[in-house]
């Protein structure tokens, strides 16, 4: 049950990475980011490690994801060829 | 709730007026329980911060810099620092000679040694707290400050 778990989430933190550096649209690769950080806050409570889970949940999720926003907010939306 | 503010939705503002109480009494939980349980003044204080980045999402941002200014920042980051040094200078102080930094069990907040130890704690993670909160929400205004608005705010 665990491991299947532990499975489908490194299986969606893979898929959500390799996304993220591919995409081209910036915004959706700050987004994909968001969600690779909240899968990776579950994943982190599911290893028992509830303290470092509700810190990439508030750090990473959080705050780093209006930051990016806020910084893309400054440049262009979409990356160059 | 304002309708004469540029792009605002009444329903995203009504939601986030209810909901911003609430974490940061959320944030308040963290900090306070960081010793007993997860959490801590370093979460604490980044929940406290994502309040107020979602008051300055939500309004103008020139209202929430009137709501936040920056030497309300700056003195609550460095306040929060100098309450962490401090807790640790005054163990070095009271436990006479030993100069243990941060032991806070010496200062005489209560007569038992134990609960000095707890009230130390706390006064820790409200420090680390606030200097993470003032820290957070000033590096969010200046990622998001846009200099070319500023007479308009």
């Amino acid at each position: 049950m665990t491991m299947s778990i532990n499975l489908f989430l490194l299986f969606l933190l893979v898929i959500i990475a390799i996304a993220a550096i591919t995409i081209k649209d910036l915004l959706s690769a700050v987004i994909l980011l968001g969600a690779y950080s909240f899968l990776m806050a579950l994943a982190w409570v599911e290893m028992q490690s509830v303290d470092v889970g509700f810190m990439e949940a508030t750090v990473g999720a959080g705050v780093t994801t209006a930051f990016m926003i806020a910084a893309l907010a400054r440049t262009t939306r979409w990356e160059k060829k | 709730m304002n309708p004469t503010t540029e792009k605002g939705s009444i329903v995203v503002e009504t939601v986030s007026r209810i909901m911003i109480p609430f974490i940061q009494l959320f944030a308040l939980y963290v900090i306070f329980h960081g010793s007993l349980g997860p959490g801590g003044g370093f979460q604490g204080g980044a929940v406290f911060a994502s309040s107020f980045i979602l008051y300055i999402v939500v309004f103008n941002i020139a209202r929430g810099k009137k709501r936040v200014p920056e030497s309300v920042n700056m003195a609550l980051s460095s306040a929060g620092l100098y309450i962490y040094a401090g807790v640790g200078l005054l163990s070095i102080l009271f436990s006479l000679g030993a100069a243990q930094y941060l032991n806070y069990g010496f200062i005489p907040f209560t007569s038992h040694f134990e609960e000095n130890r707890a009230l130390g704690i706390d006064l820790i993670e409200i420090g680390v707290g606030m200097t993470v909160m003032a820290i957070m929400i000033s590096i969010f205004f200046d990622l998001a400050w846009d200099k070319g608005k500023e007479k308009e705010g």
